[in-house]
């Protein structure tokens, strides 16, 4: 049985990696007690796959961990008090906000995610420069960016990975962008985007509001809400 | 956005916010730590800023700062939290933005805390000790702190002799924290309680020197004769002549730490870790720690075995280290042992017995642990002969290790790792070279049971530590160490399967500058430290030209400090400071040492009478009468068999033997 969990990652602990934050939910789940299934071998590791990395200094209200359990012990599970529970066992600032079974067949929330909804905060910049930027870099047909990527320089577009990006309020001192970004093939990052803005931006605060799945009827929807439209009733798909 | 614990964030925490995005691993600085303690401060209670001066990773696990952590906080009139040395990226900004030093737990400014207290288990870290004090806006010199300014503390293994860091500190305390802190808050806390007036911490610092263990260097006159020391004499009638460490009788009464930490991103031994003894008497005179932490007290085997099930659970972590300075002593292992293993479900616990015994007893033990995992087991046989390891008493025979490696070999693991020390009081190249030996012969026990085993055999350069047996001794020059190394890399040159690592002998210099000076030292650190000399545990910031430069600037001799036997009737800098061993036991073991003799464990075998005992009127709390299976440092074992080689390993000698006398040792330097 595989169970899919939404958290969200807010405050001191943004500050944790990708990689702490995998560590963190392998000791929460030996603490709640969830009967983790682990692989076979000489070094058993619970099975547990992660969404997309998150970077380091960035906040989320949508962050997903697909957990399979152990079929024999799964009886008498109540899926619908984990959330509090695992809660419980995280640090202050990682918040477990929902639990669904979903199928086994399903692909991974790494593959499944095709873009992602960014809150970004800018400090120190005039919203009719920055507004006006943005109507620069939507214009154009192609956005070069070159990058380094094992130690050679990659160049891509990155016009394709911008399907929005606005300003939606000004802040005391700044301005409040909404971008949604592709994942496919590759992530866009938020900060190359700012960076290919002319004057480029830098970020002061970014929150993940969304990451979205297409679904196979062409609309888009949170990894949540796909797993429970087609998951099995509890014990069904063990 | 931000949720919680907002509330305890100071406006310190809102200027450093916006500079964690610019530095490496910003997690270091947030603390949210399961078990991290938010205390409540205030004019009755007494504020202890506990601080390890190096960085989260190495800092954070240190069990004797989470201890007295929780210790403090524990009390109505105390409040705890605490600090690491931050890395050169963000320091740069802190000074940048005047930043100061601040706790972790609630971002507090550091010289908001009536006392900083420092764990100071390495000497290479004096420099960021100084670096720590200046950021958290104090001023460096114990002399110039006004009556404002936090005390600055000091515990730890390098507490034995904290001569050369004598003028930046205020405090040292000697030995075992779990009493003293208490004596020191209650003390402080009157003194908070009245406000602290102008002229009144020189009164405070002389109340201190009185307590049992604690150490006020202050309080002391240094007089010189020419480069000796003449005397080290109390400034007045009521302070102490000779400072004794602290001594806790019985572990049981201690079971902490209760909430070990449990930190969000990776630290070193990022595990649970139950200690269960402390103190050692194998005896091994090169062994600081084993000397000072005299006399052995075991925890109760269920004590340890409940502290490694609660631990667990509330901690969520698959691993847990048994701590001592030597596991497979514990009367109580196979008990722990069969509990943990018996205890942990699935099998996803794993158990790591750092320092391990060199006998095949004790791979049984690993074996029984390690079901799963066998990638590497570490023996330290500390030298390449049997004359070697006479002198330095570390008592293990050829015969014990090449069991123990057959043992391992044959239950499965292929890789192991052997510990050497170079520069040991009469080594001799043929000692050196028999290091090159025991990894080979090694090797060759492993081509019985696989295709190609490994064996890394690391080295290290001897530095003679206070209060051991070899504090006489004068450390080998830099460029003998490392023609030792070069003896060895020679020797090993295309032997398949022995892989050399050894630890850099300039570091192995300076830590000799640090080891066992005296206050005249206090000036060269201080130069080492304004010339940007921080980290000096790090390779990458190490630098053995600013030391010996600061020696020269401050006209002080390496010889004199490093280099130089002292003699019987020499004052050491440290003499006024005991860890309870009597000085004519040091000397009287030092000349055994010279001599090759060995002594068993006093464990088992009548007393020598060190002084740790009967000083303290306690004794070794050990549950078992008898000597552990495989015996301990000689107990129970002939010892006049320590040469003996196994004749299947003979024959490979031999061949070896030849090769070397076309080419003398002598000849290669």
């Amino acid at each position: 049985m595989r169970l899919r969990i939404a958290f969200s990652k807010h405050g001191k602990v943004r500050f944790t990696s990708h990689r702490d934050v995998a560590r963190i939910w392998e000791r929460a789940l030996r603490r709640s007690e969830l009967p983790v299934a682990y692989s076979e071998g000489f070094n058993p590791r619970p099975k547990l796959s992660f969404g997309l990395a998150l970077s380091t200094g960035h906040e989320s209200n949508g962050e997903y961990i697909d957990v399979d359990l152990d079929p024999a012990r799964v009886a008498g599970l109540d899926i619908d008090s984990l959330a509090g529970l695992l809660t419980m066992h995280l640090p202050v600032g990682l918040t477990a906000t929902g639990v669904v079974v979903v199928d086994r067949r399903m692909p991974s929330l790494q593959q499944a995610v095709t873009s992602c909804t960014w809150q970004i905060d800018v400090r120190d910049v005039d919203p009719v420069i920055v507004e006006a930027s943005i109507d620069r870099l939507l214009g154009c047909d192609e956005v070069t960016v070159t990058r380094e990527r094992k130690g050679k320089e990659v160049t891509d577009d990155l016009r394709p990975a911008v399907l929005s990006l606005a300003v939606v309020s000004p802040l005391e001192d700044g301005v409040r962008l909404i971008a949604e970004l592709g994942t496919q093939p590759r992530s866009a990052r938020v900060s190359e985007v700012l960076s290919a803005l002319d004057p480029p931006l830098v970020e002061h605060r970014v929150l993940r509001l969304h990451q979205w799945i297409q679904t196979d009827d062409g609309r888009r929807a949170e990894p949540m809400a796909v797993s429970t439209a087609s998951s099995a009733p509890l014990g069904a798909s063990v | 956005m931000s949720m919680a614990r907002a509330s305890f964030d100071g406006p310190l925490w809102t200027r450093l916010e916006s500079l964690l995005p610019q530095v490496q691993k910003p997690a270091r600085y947030i603390g949210c730590e399961d078990g991290m303690q938010t205390p409540e401060h205030g004019p009755g209670i007494v504020s202890w800023l506990m601080t390890y001066p190096d960085t989260y990773e190495i800092g954070l696990p240190n069990a004797g700062l989470q201890i007295l952590y929780e210790i403090i906080n524990e009390r109505p009139d105390g409040a705890a939290e605490r600090s690491y040395a931050p890395w050169v990226d963000l320091e740069a900004l802190m000074r940048r933005d005047g930043i100061p030093l601040f706790s972790v737990d609630t971002h507090k400014p550091a010289g908001e805390f009536d006392i900083i207290a420092f764990n100071l288990s390495a000497e290479l870290t004096y420099t960021n000790l100084v670096n720590c004090i200046d950021l958290a806006g104090v001023p460096i010199h114990s002399a110039r702190r006004r009556d404002g300014d936090p005390l600055i503390a000091v515990g730890g293994h390098c507490t034995y002799n904290p001569e050369p860091i004598a003028e930046f500190v205020d405090l040292v305390v000697l030995g075992d924290g779990e009493e003293v802190v208490g004596e020191i808050t209650e003390l402080l806390r009157e003194w908070k309680r009245s406000g602290k007036n102008a002229g009144t911490r020189e009164g405070v610092l002389r109340e201190l020197s009185k307590i049992p263990g604690v150490y006020v260097p202050s309080m002391y006159e240094v007089d010189y004769d020419g480069a000796f020391i003449a005397a080290v004499t109390p400034r007045y009638p009521d302070v102490p002549e000779k400072v004794e460490k602290r001594t806790v009788a019985d572990l049981a009464d201690w079971p902490y730490p209760k909430q070990q930490l449990v930190p969000l991103t990776e630290v070193v031994h990022d595990r649970l870790a139950v200690e269960v003894f402390r103190g050692c008497t194998r005896g091994c005179r090169f062994c600081q720690a084993g000397m000072i932490t005299r006399p052995v007290r075991e925890r109760p085997a269920e004590q340890v075995s409940r502290m490694i099930s609660e631990g667990l659970k509330r901690t969520g972590y698959d691993e847990v280290s048994l701590t001592s300075l030597s596991t497979a002593d514990f009367s109580g292992i196979e008990k722990v042992v069969g509990d943990t293993v018996s205890d942990a479900g699935v099998g996803q616990v794993s158990v790591a017995l750092p320092s391990l015994r060199v006998d095949a007893f004790t791979v049984g033990i690993a074996a029984e642990l390690q079901r799963a995992r066998r990638t590497g087991l570490t023996f330290a046989p500390e030298a390449g002969t049997w004359r070697m390891r006479q002198v330095i008493n570390k008592l293990i025979r050829e015969e014990d290790l090449y069991g123990a490696v057959e043992s391992a070999y044959s239950q499965g693991w292929r890789r192991m790792k052997l510990y050497f020390l170079t520069g040991l009081p009469t080594e001799t190249d043929e000692d050196t070279l028999g290091i090159a030996e025991l990894g080979r012969n090694c090797v060759e026990l492993g081509r019985n049971h696989h295709k190609s085993p490994s064996v890394t055999v690391s080295v290290g350069g001897f530095v003679p530590k206070p209060q051991t047996p070899f504090q006489w001794f004068g450390q080998n020059t830099e460029p003998e160490l490392k023609r030792k190394i070069e003896l060895l890399k020679d020797d090993l040159r295309g032997a398949k399967g022995v892989q050399l690592k050894w630890h850099d002998t300039r570091a192995s210099l300076a830590e000799g500058i640090t080891s066992r000076g005296d206050r005249r030292l206090s000036a060269a650190i201080e130069y080492v430290w304004r010339h940007g000399g921080t980290f000096q545990e790090w390779s990458e910031h190490f630098s053995i030209d600013l030391w010996l430069e600061a020696l020269a600037a401050c006209g002080l001799d390496v010889e004199w400090y490093v280099y130089r036997h002292r003699t019987e009737d020499e004052v050491l800098p440290w003499d006024h400071l005991s860890a309870g061993l009597h000085k004519d036991f040091l000397w009287q073991d030092w000349r055994d040492a010279l001599e090759e003799l060995g002594l068993e464990d006093c464990r088992w075998t009548p007393c020598y009478d060190c002084g740790a005992c009967t000083g303290y009127g306690i004794e070794h709390v050990v549950a078992s009468a008898t000597p552990p299976a495989g015996g301990s440092q000689g107990t129970g074992v002939d010892l006049s068999t320590g040469g003996a080689v196994p004749v299947m390993l003979q024959a490979k000698r031999t061949l070896r033997e030849e090769t070397l006398a076309t080419a003398s040792p002598g000849a290669r330097s």
